[in-house]
C-alpha cells in the first residue's frame, strides 16, 4: 500500500474535546517532537504552553508600522504644507504639532492595522488554497466540533510505528495518514488563464499614459467628463431652426439704441484717418476729460508704464529684478520717438496692442482711450518742458527758488 | 427552555449569573444553530418583504443620486444662510450609528466582556454598512463629483497639496481610516466562520465562493495564536480610533467661529451621542433579526438588557451635555452663545428641539424599569425614539445655528426638498438591504467566538490529565 502511495506527510489523530487534545499536545511536546500542530475550531487557551511555542513576533510587526506611519504622516504634512507648496492660512504657522496630530494619529492607526492584519496573514503563510489535510473528509469537523493533532512526517523523531502507537493512546478515532497531494498544486490552466488576461488589462492604463506623457499628441485632449468651458449653446453666425430666419444671432429689435454704438466716425472708432494715424483727437477734450484720463492710466498703464510714464512700474521692476529672459522692457512714454507718434498711433496702440503689451480694446471704452491718450500728451509734455510752456506771469517766481 | 422561561428563572435567583449561551451546549449545537440560519432552502417570508421594500428604497436613493449629480447640488435644500443642510445632518447621524460595531467589538473584548461575542458580528456589519450610507453623503455633495479625489493627497497637474490643517481633511482621513480598520476588523473575524461554512457547504459553488475567502483557513493552533494577536492588537488599535472619529467629526463645527458650535465639550459630547445612537441602532435591528431566524439562545435577553444600560448611561451623558451647553452659554456670558442657545430651545427650530429633549433625555429613562428593559419589544420602541432624537439633536445643531448667524439681515428658515427627503429615506433602505443581505449570506454570530466562551471550551482540573497549571 505505502508503495504505491506519494510520500507520508504526517499521522493525524482526532479528538473530541479540549482535554483529550490538550493532554496529547502535552505528551508530543514531551516525547520532543517540533514538528506538529493543533487543529480546534476557537484557540483554545493554555494550548501554545501545552505545544511549547513561542510568542509571535506580530506586536513588533505593529509597532515597526505604527511607528512608520507617525513617521511618515509627520513628514509628509510638513514637507507638503510647509515645503513644497507654503499653505498660509490667516498668519498661522506653517506647521504645527497640534493641527498636524489628526491626519497623523488616524495615519498610525491605519498603517499598525495593516501591519497586524497582513503581518498576521503573512506569518501565517495564508492565503493557502490547497492543503493536503483536506484530503480527510473527517478533517473538515476542524472547524466545527472536532479538534485534531498532525505529527508531521519531517520531524526528526518521527517513526511511522511509534508516533501512531503514541497518538492512538490518547485518541478514541483511528489515526489516519496524510500524504503529500498527487494533484498539482497549481491552480487549474484556466484560472491562471484568467489572472494572466487580467493582469494584462491592469496594465493597460499605465502604458496608456506612458504613452500620453512622451507622444506629442494632435487633437485636443479627451475629456470623458465635460468641464463648463464645453457647454450647450449657439455660437456666433450659427444655425438655429427655432427662429424663422434660421439664424441663431437675433438681430436689434426695431427701434433700440444700442449704447456705444452712436460713435460712427471711423476716425474716432480707429484713430486713423484713412491710411495714415490722426494728429488730433476726435473729440473734445476738457478737464473731465483729462481727469478721467489720469485715472484710467493709473488704473491700466501704470503697471508696466509707472506713474510718470517712464516705464519703470511694478511690474517691470519685478520682471528686471527676476531677470526674466523673455521680457520686453515697456517703453518710455518719453522717449522722443514715442513723443514724435501722432495722437492716433497712441489710440491705435492702447486698442491694439504692441509687441508683448497685449491690446486693451476689449477692457477700455473710445472715450476712455481716447482719454488717455490725451493724459498721455499732458505727461509728456510735463516731463519735456522748458521755461516757454510756463506762463509768463509765473515765471518770476520759478527764478527765486 | 424557552428564552424568556430562562431569563424569569434568572430573574427569580438574582445572584446566579445567567449563562452566556441558553440550550445550546456543545460546539455543534452551535455551529448548527448559526449556520442552519444560511442553510434553510429558504428565509422565512418576513425576509422577503423587508428585502423588498429596503431595495426598492435603495433604488431610490441611486435615483436621487443620479439626479442629484446631473442636475447639481441646487436640488437640495442647502441655501444661504444654511449652507450646510440634511446631507451633513445625515452624514453625522449614519456616523454616529457606526461608533456601536466598532465600540461592542473593541472595547468591550479589551474590557473582557464575554457577552459581547452573540452580538459583536452583527453590529460589525452595522458598522460598516452605515459607514458606507455615511461616506455617501461627503462623496456626492461636492458638486463636482467627478473630482472629489481632490480631497486626498496625490501629485497632481495643480502641483498643490490640500490643507494638513483643515478639520475638514482630518474629517476624510478620520472616516477613510475608520472605514477601512473596521472592514479589517470584521472581515478577519469573518475568515475562521467562512471555513466552519466552507466545510459545511454542500455545493461546489458555496464552497469556492465561501473557500476564497475562507483564505485557507484549517484553526492551526500556530495560525489561532498569531490570530488572536492580531485581533487583541486591532481592538487595541479600534478603541482609540472610534474615540478619534466622532471627535474629529465635532471638529467640523468646535473649529468653527459659529455661536452654538465653538465650544470644547464637543468631542466628548459627540462621541457619547455616537455611542448611544449606535446601540439604539444594534438593538432596533437584532431584536428583529433573533425572532426572525431563531438566534434567541445565542443573542439572549441578557445581552440586549446589557445594551439597554450602555444605552440608558449613554443617555444620561447627552443629558448632561444639553444641560451643560446652556450653563456655560448662561456663565460664559457671552451674548451671542446666550442668544444661539435661547434660540435652539425658543426659536423657530423649538419645535425639533423638544422632539430631540424627549427622544434622547427622557426616552431613554424607561429603561430604569428592568420590565422595560428586558421586553425585546418595548426595548425596540425605545430604541427607535433615540434613533429619531439623534437624528433631531444633528439637526438642531446644525440648522439652528446657521440660520441665526451674527448677521441678522442674513437670518433664514431652512426647509428641505422632497430630493433630500428621498435620498435620506434612500440611505436607511441602503442599510437595512446590506444588513439584510449579510443575515442571509454570512453568520450573524461569530461561531467560533462564541464556542470559545462555553464551558467545554476549557480544559478542566479535575480530568485526569488536563489542568490550566501545566507548563
Amino acid at each position: 500500500m505505502a508503495e504505491s502511495q506519494p510520500a507520508l506527510q504526517s499521522l493525524v489523530a482526532e479528538f473530541d474535546d479540549v482535554d483529550s487534545v490538550s493532554a496529547a499536545a502535552r505528551a508530543v511536546r514531551d516525547a520532543g517532537f517540533q514538528h506538529f500542530d493543533v487543529y480546534s475550531p476557537f484557540p483554545i487557551h493554555g494550548i501554545e504552553r501545552s505545544m511549547g511555542l513561542r510568542a509571535t513576533r506580530l506586536p513588533w510587526i505593529v509597532l515597526g508600522m505604527g511607528l512608520t506611519g507617525t513617521t511618515l504622516a509627520l513628514f509628509f504634512q510638513w514637507w507638503a504644507n510647509a515645503h513644497d507648496y507654503p499653505f498660509k492660512i490667516s498668519a498661522k504657522p506653517l506647521f504645527g504639532i497640534p493641527a498636524n496630530i489628526p491626519i497623523t494619529f488616524e495615519f498610525t492607526v491605519l498603517l499598525a492595522a495593516f501591519g497586524a492584519f497582513f503581518g498576521m496573514l503573512v506569518l501565517n503563510r495564508l492565503p493557502e488554497h490547497h492543503n493536503e489535510l483536506f484530503d480527510n473528509p473527517r478533517f473538515r469537523r476542524a472547524t466545527d466540533d472536532g479538534f485534531f493533532l498532525a505529527v508531521e512526517a519531517r520531524d526528526a523523531r518521527f517513526d511511522t510505528r511509534r508516533t501512531r502507537e503514541l497518538l492512538q493512546s490518547f485518541s478514541k478515532h483511528p489515526v489516519v495518514e496524510c500524504h503529500a497531494s498527487t494533484e498539482s498544486r497549481a491552480f487549474p490552466i484556466w484560472v491562471r488563464a484568467a489572472l494572466a488576461g487580467a493582469g494584462a488589462l491592469a496594465l493597460l492604463p499605465f502604458a496608456g499614459i506612458v504613452n500620453a506623457r512622451f507622444r506629442d499628441a494632435t487633437s485636443p485632449a479627451f475629456h470623458l467628463i465635460k468641464d463648463m468651458d464645453s457647454q450647450p449653446r449657439y455660437r456666433a453666425q450659427a444655425a438655429n431652426p427655432y427662429f424663422a430666419d434660421g439664424r441663431a444671432q437675433r438681430p436689434d429689435v426695431a427701434g433700440a439704441v444700442a449704447f456705444d454704438h452712436f460713435l460712427t466716425d471711423p476716425k474716432t472708432l480707429t484713430g486713423r484717418d484713412g491710411e495714415n494715424f490722426c494728429g488730433t483727437i476726435p473729440l473734445p477734450v476738457s478737464d473731465q476729460t483729462m481727469l478721467r484720463g489720469q485715472q484710467r492710466f493709473a488704473v491700466y498703464c501704470t503697471p508696466c508704464h509707472g506713474q510718470a510714464g517712464y516705464g519703470d512700474g511694478l511690474v517691470a521692476q519685478r520682471a528686471a529684478n527676476l531677470q526674466e529672459p523673455n521680457w520686453v522692457p515697456p517703453a518710455s512714454l518719453h522717449d522722443p520717438v514715442v513723443r514724435a507718434r501722432a495722437v492716433g498711433q497712441i489710440f491705435d496702440t492702447i486698442r491694439n496692442g504692441v509687441r508683448t503689451m497685449p491690446a486693451y480694446g476689449r477692457q477700455i471704452g473710445i472715450e476712455d482711450s481716447w482719454a488717455i491718450v490725451a493724459y498721455v500728451r499732458a505727461l509728456q509734455r510735463s516731463q519735456n518742458a522748458t521755461v516757454e510752456d510756463v506762463p509768463p506771469a509765473e515765471r518770476a517766481s520759478l527764478g527765486t527758488r | 427552555m424557552t428564552a424568556s422561561a430562562t431569563t424569569q428563572a434568572h430573574l427569580e435567583e438574582p445572584y446566579a449569573r445567567p449563562k452566556l449561551v441558553e440550550g445550546a451546549e456543545d460546539f455543534g449545537a452551535v455551529t448548527q444553530r448559526v449556520c442552519g440560519v444560511l442553510e434553510r432552502p429558504k428565509p422565512p417570508r418576513a425576509w422577503y418583504i423587508g428585502l423588498a421594500i429596503s431595495s426598492s428604497l435603495t433604488l431610490l436613493l441611486f435615483t436621487m443620486v443620479v439626479y442629484l449629480i446631473a442636475t447639481g447640488v441646487g436640488v437640495w435644500g442647502n441655501n444661504s444662510p444654511a449652507f450646510w443642510g440634511w446631507g451633513i445632518v445625515n452624514f453625522v447621524f449614519w456616523v454616529g450609528i457606526a461608533h456601536a460595531g466598532t465600540l461592542i467589538s473593541a472595547i468591550l473584548f479589551l474590557l473582557r466582556q464575554k457577552w459581547r461575542t452573540s452580538i459583536n458580528r452583527a453590529a460589525e456589519a452595522m458598522t460598516l454598512f452605515a459607514v458606507c450610507c455615511a461616506g455617501l453623503y461627503p462623496a456626492i455633495h461636492v458638486g463636482r463629483i467627478w473630482v472629489a479625489y481632490w480631497l486626498f493627497p496625490f501629485p497632481n497637474q495643480m502641483q498643490m497639496w490640500p490643507n494638513f490643517r483643515s478639520p475638514l481633511l482630518w474629517d476624510v482621513f478620520a472616516v477613510s481610516t475608520y472605514a477601512t480598520v473596521s472592514a479589517l476588523f470584521w472581515f478577519m473575524g469573518l475568515v475562521p466562520d467562512l471555513a466552519t461554512l466552507r466545510d459545511r457547504s454542500t455545493t461546489r459553488l458555496k464552497q469556492v465562493i465561501y473557500g476564497f475567502f475562507a483564505l485557507g483557513w484549517r484553526g492551526s493552533a500556530r495560525h489561532w495564536q498569531r490570530f488572536e494577536r492580531a485581533y487583541l492588537l486591532l481592538a487595541a488599535l479600534a478603541t482609540p480610533l472610534v474615540l478619534s472619529v466622532h471627535s474629529v467629526v465635532s471638529f467640523d463645527f468646535a473649529v468653527s467661529q459659529v455661536s452654538g458650535w465653538h465650544t470644547t465639550i464637543f468631542p466628548p459630547y459627540f462621541v457619547a451621542g455616537a455611542i448611544f445612537s449606535g446601540f439604539a441602532m444594534v438593538v432596533t435591528v437584532m431584536v428583529p433579526a433573533r425572532e426572525l431566524f431563531g438566534l434567541k439562545e445565542l443573542v439572549t435577553i441578557r445581552h440586549l438588557e446589557n445594551m439597554n444600560k450602555v444605552i440608558l448611561a449613554t443617555g444620561s451623558m447627552v443629558g448632561l451635555a444639553y444641560s451643560t451647553e446652556f450653563f456655560i452659554a448662561w456663565y460664559g456670558g457671552n451674548p451671542y452663545e446666550r442668544f444661539a442657545f435661547m434660540n435652539r430651545a425658543f426659536g423657530p427650530y423649538a419645535w425639533a428641539y423638544w422632539i430631540m429633549i424627549f427622544c434622547n433625555v427622557v426616552a431613554p429613562q424607561f429603561f430604569w424599569s428592568k420590565k422595560i428593559r428586558t421586553s425585546p419589544w418595548l426595548m425596540v420602541g425605545v430604541a427607535i425614539l433615540v434613533n429619531v432624537g439623534m437624528w433631531f439633536e444633528r439637526f438642531v445643531i446644525i440648522v439652528t445655528s446657521l440660520a441665526r448667524t451674527y448677521l441678522p439681515s442674513n437670518w433664514g428658515y431652512f426647509k428641505p426638498t422632497w430630493v433630500d427627503i428621498c435620498t435620506f429615506a434612500g440611505t436607511i433602505g441602503l442599510f437595512f438591504t446590506l444588513f439584510l443581505l449579510f443575515c442571509r449570506f454570512l453568520p450573524m454570530v461569530a461561531i467560533a467566538e462564541v464556542k470559545g466562551v462555553l464551558p467545554a471550551a476549557h480544559a478542566h482540573p479535575e480530568h485526569p490529565k488536563g489542568g490550566h497549571d501545566h507548563g
